[in-house]
């Protein structure tokens, strides 16, 4: 019981791990490309909110923080990028389902 | 009883804020409408920025809204309207092998769970100091240079997305103006180009 109302460290693993395999389970099974960067931010806020919490609770001091600015930053230039060449899969394809954008594959 | 004594407010806001952000990511992952996958995803972020607030970390939680909310999230939704037809839309979030992927995702939670919560972690008396002084101390000091490199990578990026969104438009609209001026190139074409 004390485990479960006292908040620790633990508790926001959980957390991140949950919304690290949920944004897993979006990448692997959406079909639209939008989709899966959906599922991408949210890997990126999972291992995010690892590194404030691991600052905040074994090391004490803000270097997590700033790796957790850096992800965002990175979040930020990822996403711009992907939807720029979703759009422009989108004019080539007139679709951004994953399965009919195989022209590589064939 | 003694457990009970510790139930401040401090945990109560914790779990709605880890509630939100796991049920917000639930929809995401398996809404079949693209449009309230995204707007879900506004409310993990919103969740994960609170999360934050309450680790003491002010200047990220503040970083998360502006950017995540404002920016990410108006580009994605963006991003859906300009590609797909509003019609069509209950099922434009197609998923497959649900049947498989949750299993495997199950298994993965399980396993990543009981990694955290078994492995002995070293831990410090939590301070809880405004955060925005030391942050900027850190950033012009000892991350200076992944400083100056993420503002070198946020202008290739910028530019990088001009470029790539910009040739689709220009192809886009050199054939529009090639194919109508096909037919009348001998008359009005032609004369158009003696006049200038």
């Amino acid at each position: 019981m004390t485990a479960l109302v006292t908040i620790g460290l633990h508790h926001y693993l959980v957390v991140a791990s949950l919304l690290f395999v949920l944004g897993l389970l979006t990448v692997a099974t959406r079909r639209n490309a939008v989709a899966i960067l959906m599922g991408v931010e949210l890997i990126l806020n999972a291992a995010s909110l690892n590194f404030v919490a691991f600052s905040k609770y074994a090391h004490g001091g803000v270097a997590g923080q700033v790796f957790s600015l850096f992800i965002i930053l990175l979040a930020a230039a990822e996403a711009v990028i992907a939807l720029a060449i979703v759009l422009a899969i989108f004019r080539n394809f007139k679709n951004v389902d994953v399965f009919a954008t195989t022209t590589l594959r064939e | 009883m003694q457990a009970l004594h510790n139930f401040n407010a401090a945990t109560v806001v914790f779990y709605l804020l880890a509630a939100l952000a796991v049920a917000s990511a639930l929809g995401v992952a398996l809404s079949r409408n693209i449009l309230h996958s995204a707007f879900s995803l506004l409310g993990t972020l919103a969740g994960v920025a609170g999360l934050y607030f309450l680790l003491g970390a002010d200047f990220v939680a503040v970083v998360q809204l502006l950017v995540y909310v404002g920016g990410i999230l108006v580009l994605i939704l963006f991003a859906v309207l300009l590609t797909r037809e509003i019609t069509d839309i209950r099922i434009s979030n197609l998923s497959v092998s649900l049947l498989g992927g949750v299993p495997a995702a199950l298994l993965l939670l399980g396993l990543v769970t009981h990694i955290c919560l078994h492995a002995p972690f070293a831990s410090t008396a939590p301070a809880t100091a405004p955060t925005v002084h030391r942050l900027g101390d850190a950033l012009l000091r000892e991350y200076a240079l992944p400083f100056e490199i993420a503002s070198v990578v946020l202008l290739m990026a910028l530019v990088g997305a001009m470029v790539i969104a910009r040739r689709a438009v220009k192809e886009e609209a050199r054939s529009a103006v090639d194919n109508p001026e096909a037919p009348p190139t001998d008359g009005v074409g032609a004369g158009a180009g003696g006049a200038r």
